[in-house]
């Protein structure tokens, strides 16, 4: 094998999804990549790009984004309006093709990364749209009767947040991967990479904290990853002792700072909710 | 042997298809998976299953397949020479696990017992303390528990938790058949949306234009369309209190997952079963009542009905007049719930009783037969269906 996506020194990848990755590489396929929010999906392409020094291409996707976007789009409105005022260029129509980021990715010169990013934001057509396109790495354009072929077929991550469900059709040629949220031990690696330097104890404390937030029954948005960097990120800056990170003190059960963590009214109300039946009850 | 797993994992409800299965193949040819299993089990996963809802029961038939592989395995071993098993633990174990060994016992006894072990075990054994195997706390196999335990095949250096990654079954809970959160009810409620375009024209419709344009000769003729929205117009009915008080949270999530999906959501509360009046406010509900006629006339027959109860009580509550808890009710809830289901072609009826002790209820039975068997468990594959039975 050429080249081996391996994680890197800034994002920690566990061996199921190096093997994820790897074989999209090889098989030149498509990687969809599932998880819950915060957990490091768009990152991944950025990462691979980085580590392998492939130059990176982004596509994000919205409510209304249509899959011809990525191609190209034949902006008829200015070659409207320089028609009215008699300009030259509108004798062209080359002039008027606005080149999407999958086009770009198709001519750069070296195997580029190809980052999708929240394909379930589209339309339920947008992903069977693409078919032919990730398949073959060609397209047609109608307006110059011309196919752009991809220079090297270039590594596609697509990421999926599951707001719909993806046509199966789609699903089919690509693999698949969904990133677990990380068990304590991934956790600590990951957090070493982001705050190196960090005191052993206070990361600790930090995790369990975090991990019995995360158990909390109904929350509504249970804390990610990003978030967990976010409030290491503040305890680190307002020197925060790990003492007071422990939950045994029924004064001290809600963590310092915690609104980094809680990202909604509901969650903080509950949270606050269940410290006072706690005291109450150690009374 | 790859096409036994594979139709094994159809029948374990994994919808791989064959291209996907030839994928697995060319990947492996290509020399992906090396000879390391768990690296196999990730790629055999990355390539065939599109879901994470189906990673469980990928996992179970992946265990069923290949731990059967390594019964052949210990079966093949039970003819192995001393010394090679000796070599085999010498190569596995450090300078310090065989001193800690040699501290248990005496190392030749313990490759003796290790070779008698290995000739008594009959197929495939798991757990216990006495044979080799998986996940057990014999001082024999790998992946045990016992930290004087001799392991084989396993990479020393590895400091993860010794049990096969699929065996762990770390996915169980992503399987739709199990009760779920506010994201996953919106999921499901999302596809009862219906987009149309109705209301004022307010946005640009291009193509509309440059064609009108066009025809028009080159000169701008502007078209607009109106938004999209959502049609979808949704009644529902929740029952509140009594035997109900055990599903309420999932109830409050499913209503709030609800009014987040639809801009036409009426909801009413009822107890027990719905009679001649429900009330909108659970905190007023003694003295602020809505005629159920009145709900009747009032949304058309366009909603979409859906009623979430438990229908746990007793029989005479729904067919027998008077038979309310609260108060007197002068027709049966039977008639009612029948009135309704006629205003109200569109409707479903949503139990969080788990499905399997429906039979045993007689009044969940009777409201059963009532809505001609559209009563759906509120799990996701649940509630799926009867998204499918409202469209």
């Amino acid at each position: 094998m050429a080249e081996e996506f391996r994680g890197s020194a800034r994002y920690v990848a566990t061996p199921d999804l190096k093997s994820a990755v790897n074989a999209a590489m090889v098989l030149s396929r498509p990687l969809l990549i599932k998880g819950e929010p915060g957990t490091g999906k768009t990152l991944l392409a950025a990462e691979i790009a980085a580590t392998l020094s492939k130059p990176l291409f982004e596509w994000h996707i919205k409510s209304t984004t249509k899959a011809q976007q990525g191609l190209y789009e034949y902006d008829a409105v200015s070659r409207l309006r320089d028609s009215q005022l008699g300009d030259a260029r509108v004798k062209d129509i080359r002039n008027y093709i606005v080149k999407g980021g999958l086009w770009e990715a198709f001519d750069c010169d070296v195997q580029p990364v190809l980052l999708i990013d929240e394909i379930d934001k589209a339309d339920i057509e947008f992903p069977n749209d693409l078919l032919r396109e990730l398949d073959r790495m060609e397209f047609f354009v109608y307006e110059t009767r011309e196919t752009v072929r991809a220079k090297h077929r270039p590594v596609i991550v697509i990421t999926s947040n599951n707001e719909k469900e993806l046509p199966d059709a789609f699903l089919r040629r690509c693999f698949f991967h969904y990133i677990r949220f990380p068990d304590e031990e991934t956790m600590t690696r990951i957090v070493d990479v982001h705050f190196p330097g960090l005191k052993r104890d206070l990361l600790r404390e930090a995790l369990a904290a975090f991990f019995k937030l995360r158990e909390t029954p109904g929350l509504k948005k249970r804390p990610s990853t990003s978030e967990l960097l976010d409030w290491i990120k503040l305890l680190v800056a307002e020197d925060i002792e790990p003492a007071a990170l422990r939950g045994d003190d029924a004064r001290t059960l809600v963590p310092p700072l915690y609104g980094a963590l809680l990202k909604n009214e509901q969650d903080l109300h509950l949270v606050e909710q269940l410290v006072f039946l706690h005291r109450r009850n150690a009374r | 042997m790859l096409v036994r797993f594979f139709f094994l994992l159809r029948d374990a409800g994994v919808p791989a298809t064959i291209p996907e299965f030839l994928t697995l193949l060319e990947a492996l040819r290509a020399g992906l998976s090396g000879a390391d299993p768990e690296e196999f089990y990730f790629l055999a996963r990355a390539c065939l299953v599109k879901d994470e809802r189906h990673y469980d029961r990928f996992d179970r038939a992946f265990a069923q397949h290949f731990n059967g592989m390594s019964d052949a395995l210990a079966i093949a071993a039970r003819a192995l020479p001393a010394d090679w098993l000796e070599k085999l633990a010498e190569k596995n174990l450090s300078d310090e696990e065989k001193a800690r060994i040699r501290a248990l016992g005496d190392w030749d006894e313990l490759m003796q017992a290790l070779r008698a072990r290995l000739a008594e075990q009959q197929g495939r054994h798991q757990g216990g303390n006495k044979w080799i195997g998986t996940a057990g706390t014999s001082p024999f196999g790998a992946y045990g528990y016992n930290p004087e335990g001799v392991r084989i095949g396993q990479d020393a250096s590895r400091n993860r938790s010794a049990v096969k990654v699929w065996d762990r079954r770390e996915f169980a809970n992503l399987d739709d058949d199990v009760e779920l959160g506010t994201r996953n009810m919106k999921l499901a409620l999302r596809r009862l949306r219906r987009f149309a375009r109705r209301g004022a024209a307010t946005e640009l419709a291009l193509a509309d234009t440059i064609d009108a344009t066009a025809r028009a000769g080159g000169w701008l003729d502007i078209k607009m369309v109106p938004e999209r929205h959502n049609i979808v117009k949704v009644l529902l009915l929740l029952d509140v209190g009594g035997s109900m008080d055990d599903h309420v949270r999932v109830s409050a999530e499913l209503f709030s997952a609800a009014r987040s999906e639809f801009k036409h959501l009426e909801q009413y509360y009822f107890h027990n079963f719905p009679y001649e009046r429900l009330w909108r406010d659970n905190r007023r509900r003694y003295d602020e009542h809505v005629a159920t006629n009145e709900i009747l006339r009032t949304y058309g027959a366009d909603y979409k009905l859906i009623i979430v109860g438990d229908a746990t009580m007793s029989p005479y509550e729904i067919t027998a007049p008077g038979g309310s808890v609260e108060h007197w009710n002068a027709e049966s809830g039977e008639t009612w719930l029948r009135r309704m289901l006629r205003a109200y072609p569109r409707s479903v009826w949503i139990n969080p009783q788990p499905a399997t002790v429906w039979a045993r209820t007689r009044s969940i039975e009777l409201t059963r037969e009532l809505l001609e068997g559209r009563m759906y468990p509120l799990t996701l594959s649940g509630l799926d269906e009867a998204i499918a039975a409202l469209s």
